[in-house]
């Protein structure tokens, strides 16, 4: 057995603060919950349960709306032609179903996942400024009701692509524009504010005992995460204003006409887009380093270097950018400067999946969903590093980019790699939050259907892009109609399975097996000392945290 | 024995699914150039080093979760690091990494070689078709995607280059280093042949540079790889690469007709020819935002049809079309149409679509306006 934290001997948990499973969240506390009730409850509630609990149900919901503007493109892309939308309006739908995914689902299911697991993880009662957690939250669906808005103003909503190049995206750009970058702001401010009180609680409130080095990955990541949030959401509200200013008040940051520069907006957008893909990866990284330890019951191996490899991923974020723009006519000395750098990732990247393997090796594995999601992490992640790898080989790029190749690439890394992860945290986790476990019928039945829909729907795409398939086209030549219905119907398939995670959640809710407060025999950290489910408030008492000495 | 067995099989099984999946569509083509030769050849060297460290991480992985089942009794190993085990899987990459780069390195300088080219060719971008000129030759032409609409709709059989033809494609020389200079007129668009190797964008205010020696006579197709708007995928890209010679010939006959529409400025012009012709332009440059119809795309792409300001303003019209819009999406015609057409389209949208002003822009007032 691997060495423990102090796990027997009860914390200091309040012990009035009810048995297992014996209550639920809400009329545990009677002693010290005074709050509105109803509707006034969640509007202002600065509980970082209930917070999280607010940015999850809305993470999943916005997954399903970027998931039917997914559906409304692979339809269309069923069979070559025009059947069931025109050209305007795909593209409105290919960019939705980005910003939606990216900035709507991703990024607010990690903060969701942050808010309830970093205070339990770190032992401290709550987030470091819950009033300000409030406000973060109660942000997104004010940027987002605006930005789905758009679809229905004049002209359309956006329709030049999540990265909304200039000028197509300002001198080009629909009226709506204005709009989306308002709502852009307001993500951005809630993304910034949320990662303000993220550190502030890894740096102040950990328990006594627990220093830098004995925190979770989870913990880790999203400190990491968190940094880069603050580093680059400015880039991206500064060049949004910038695309404001040439709209609406005649300037020409990107407009050649008057003497502006389309590239720089690459730069900038990019400078703050490759950072965001490490921010929608990271965490993901966390919670995988928490599971494969706890189902194959032994300690997580390397986690030094855990944490360097991803310091490092984190620095070398900000310096691979231009790779996305291998083909804009970049000067020679940079390309080669940016093929190596975006090479290099590849070693820290390579480290934590050796690690993950290697804490399998010699261990005493069993198959829960959690761990299911996980494994196929580890497995389809590599594999989209691998086609990562292939287009970081910068003359080689020449002939991937702006294909169905890019499109492979990173669907791999965002659906079965953030998103599987953040689908294995919630299994993981749903015996804390709700004190049953998930039904783990339902959770084979929705992990094996997600499995076979992710790589229908995106391994083909691999080929269809090197057979010569530009992305963002709504029509497209015959000899890519086989790989594109292929995809169509995993992506159904993909879509419905979905509705079983649903059900699973909805039913693991309201009932089930219950959960005792160590949900999992092979779980170490903090937040199994609590009872199942966690009360509404935990660690008023901060928990002596002994470290694991070897 | 069962294990190996399994062991064989998921092998066989990925060597057949890898051997397919490099038959011919369903990889990148080897192309007919000695740069995309070489891309082609790093595109598979650096796949094969991902087959292998794919087999040995995953061959791993699937051991130890088939090997330490806990339903099989497994019971978990206390070790949680092990620094030399851990340096050497972080050199190895490296070194793997370095040996990958060298390659590359050497490709892309020799891509990057656009010096000493025997032919010049400006390739323009514009929503949605491309413009060439070759450059000191006085020829240059439009090519717009020619696959029918019906085809499009599902009205009419699919051809077998849908949306992969044009009506006019490039025609370069074999043999000869042509070297390709990208702009845009509007936004950002990036010209794509596959077989060719040459992705390159075409970026508005910027002149991006590549080259090409292509090696074998044919119809080389591609298409628009940036996001460019509405017809973004109907924006192809068709090369015909011929021998020299029959390229020298069919330059010199491009010159000649270049010549007889330059004197056609002298001359006074009729209506009905001015509309003929004007008619032609427009349904190849102006239709695909303006619509056939002159109905327009508002609120981006006014109407021209029943448009006041347009039939009140003569002057101004002529002005737009030369001078294009200002942070507007109407890009400036002075370079890509010849005052022949200028004059025709202006006049065909003056009296088309019940816009009768009765007006005729003569081409020699455009070469005027122009100088």
């Amino acid at each position: 057995m691997a060495p423990k934290l102090p796990p027997q001997q009860p914390l200091q948990t309040p012990a009035e603060q009810g048995n297992d499973g014996a209550a639920t969240a809400g009329h545990v506390n009677e002693g010290y919950h005074h709050g509105p009730s109803g509707l006034m409850r969640w509007l202002l509630t600065t509980n970082h349960k209930e917070i999280g609990t607010l940015y999850l149900i809305f993470s999943l919901s916005m997954f399903f709306i970027g998931g039917i503007f997914a559906l409304v493109v692979r339809a269309e892309l069923f069979q070559p032609g025009l059947q069931l939308v025109q050209p305007e309006f795909f593209n409105q739908m290919t960019t939705m179903h980005g910003l939606i995914m990216v900035f709507g689902a991703v990024m607010p299911g990690f903060v969701g996942l942050a808010n309830w697991m970093i205070p339990l993880q770190v032992g401290a009662p709550d987030m470091a400024l819950p009033r300000l957690n409030n406000f973060s939250f109660w942000l997104l669906p004010v940027a987002f009701t605006l930005l789905l808005s758009t679809l229905l103003m004049p002209g359309g909503g956006p329709n030049f692509g999540w990265t909304f190049y200039a000028p197509l995206s300002t001198t080009y750009a629909p009226p709506s524009t204005t709009f989306f970058i308002l709502s852009l702001h307001i993500a951005g401010i809630s993304s910034i504010l949320g990662a303000i009180n993220i550190i502030a609680t890894i740096l102040n409130m950990r328990a006594p005992g627990m220093r830098m080095m004995d925190m979770p990955l989870f913990v880790w990541t999203w400190l990491i995460t968190a940094f880069l949030l603050i580093a680059v959401m400015p880039v991206l509200a500064g060049v949004i204003t910038m695309m404001l200013m040439d709209i609406n008040f005649g300037t020409s940051f990107f407009n050649a006409a008057g003497g502006g520069d389309p590239v720089m907006f690459q730069h900038i957008f990019w400078f703050f887009g490759h950072p965001e893909v490490y921010i929608m990866i990271l965490p993901a990284f966390g919670i995988v380093s928490a599971i494969i330890p706890t189902f194959a019951r032994k300690r997580l191996f390397g986690y030094a270097s855990m944490v360097y490899a991803t310091s490092s991923i984190a620095i070398l974020s900000f310096l691979v950018w231009a790779h996305h723009m291998f083909a804009v006519g970049l000067p020679l000395v940079a390309e080669l400067f940016f093929m190596y750098t975006t090479m290099l990732i590849a070693v820290p990247t390579g480290v934590k999946v050796f690690n993950w393997i290697a804490t399998l090796f010699q261990g005493s594995i069993s198959f829960e969903t959690p761990m299911l999601f996980a494994l196929a992490f580890v497995v389809l992640f590599t594999i989209g590093g691998f086609s990562g790898l292939m287009l970081a080989i910068a003359p080689a790029d020449f002939q991937y980019h702006d294909t169905y190749f890019v499109v492979a690439h990173f669907h791999y890394v965002l659906v079965p790699g953030a998103v599987f992860a953040i689908m294995a945290a919630v299994y993981y986790w749903l015996p804390k939050w709700t004190g049953h476990y998930p039904n783990e019928r339902l959770g084979r039945w929705h992990f094996w259907t997600s499995v076979i829909g992710v790589n229908l729907t995106f391994f083909p795409m691999h080929f269809s892009g090197l057979a010569g398939m530009p992305r963002r086209i709504p029509d497209y030549a015959l000899q890519f109609a086989d790989f594109n219905m292929a995809s169509s119907i995993g992506a159904l398939l993909f879509g419905t399975s979905q509705l079983l995670f649903v059900l699973m959640i909805i039913k693991c809710v309201r009932g089930g097996e219950k959960a005792p407060a160590k949900a999992w025999e092979g779980a170490e950290d903090l937040e199994w000392t609590v009872p199942s489910p966690a009360p509404l408030h935990t660690f008023d008492t901060p928990p002596q945290f002994h470290h694991r000495e070897g | 024995m069962r294990n190996l067995a399994g062991v064989v099989a998921a092998i066989g099984g990925s060597v057949w699914l890898t051997r397919s999946a490099l038959a011919d569509g369903w990889n990148m083509p080897l192309g007919v150039t000695d740069v995309s030769r070489d891309i082609h050849g790093l595109h598979m060297t650096i796949f094969w080093i991902c087959v292998v460290i794919g087999i040995v991480v995953f061959g791993v992985m699937f051991y130890s979760l088939f090997r330490y089942r806990r339903s099989k009794g497994a019971k978990s190993a206390h070790f949680h690091e092990n620094t030399t085990v851990e340096v050497v899987w972080t050199a190895i990459p490296l070194l793997i990494l370095v040996g990958m780069a060298l390659p590359a390195t050497a490709t892309l300088k020799e891509m990057y070689d656009a010096e000493d080219a025997d032919l010049d060719v400006m390739v323009t971008g514009q929503q949605w078709r491309w413009h060439y000129e070759y450059l000191g030759e006085d020829v240059s032409f439009i090519s717009n995607m020619s696959t029918p609409r019906d085809q499009i709709d599902g009205a009419a059989a699919k051809g077998e280059n849908y949306l992969l033809e044009v009506d006019q494609p490039l025609v370069l020389p074999v043999d000869r280093k042509v070297r390709f200079l990208l702009t845009s007129d509007d936004v950002v668009h990036s010209w794509w042949v596959p077989d060719l190797a040459v992705k390159q964008d075409a970026i508005p205010g910027f002149v991006n540079e590549n080259w090409v020696r292509i090696e074998e006579p044919g119809t080389y197709r591609g298409q628009c790889t940036e996001l460019c708007g509405r017809n973004h995928g109907f924006m192809p890209v068709v090369v015909e690469a011929v021998p020299p010679e029959e390229f020298d010939t069919w330059l010199a006959e491009r010159k000649q007709a270049a010549a007889r529409e330059a004197s056609g400025v002298d001359r006074e012009w009729g209506m009905d020819e001015l509309m003929t012709r004007g008619q032609k332009v427009y349904e190849s440059v102006c239709a695909s935002c303006h619509q056939v119809d002159g109905s327009g795309n508002p609120p981006v792409f006014p109407a021209l049809a029943n448009n006041p300001a347009l039939m009140e303003e003569r002057d101004r019209h002529i002005a737009t079309v030369i001078n294009g819009v200002s942070g507007a999406p109407m890009p400036a015609f002075s370079s890509t149409l010849s005052p022949v057409e200028i004059a025709a389209v202006v006049t065909y949208e003056r009296n088309a679509w019940g816009n009768e002003t009765g007006d005729i822009v003569q081409p020699s007032e455009i070469q005027s306006q122009l100088e």
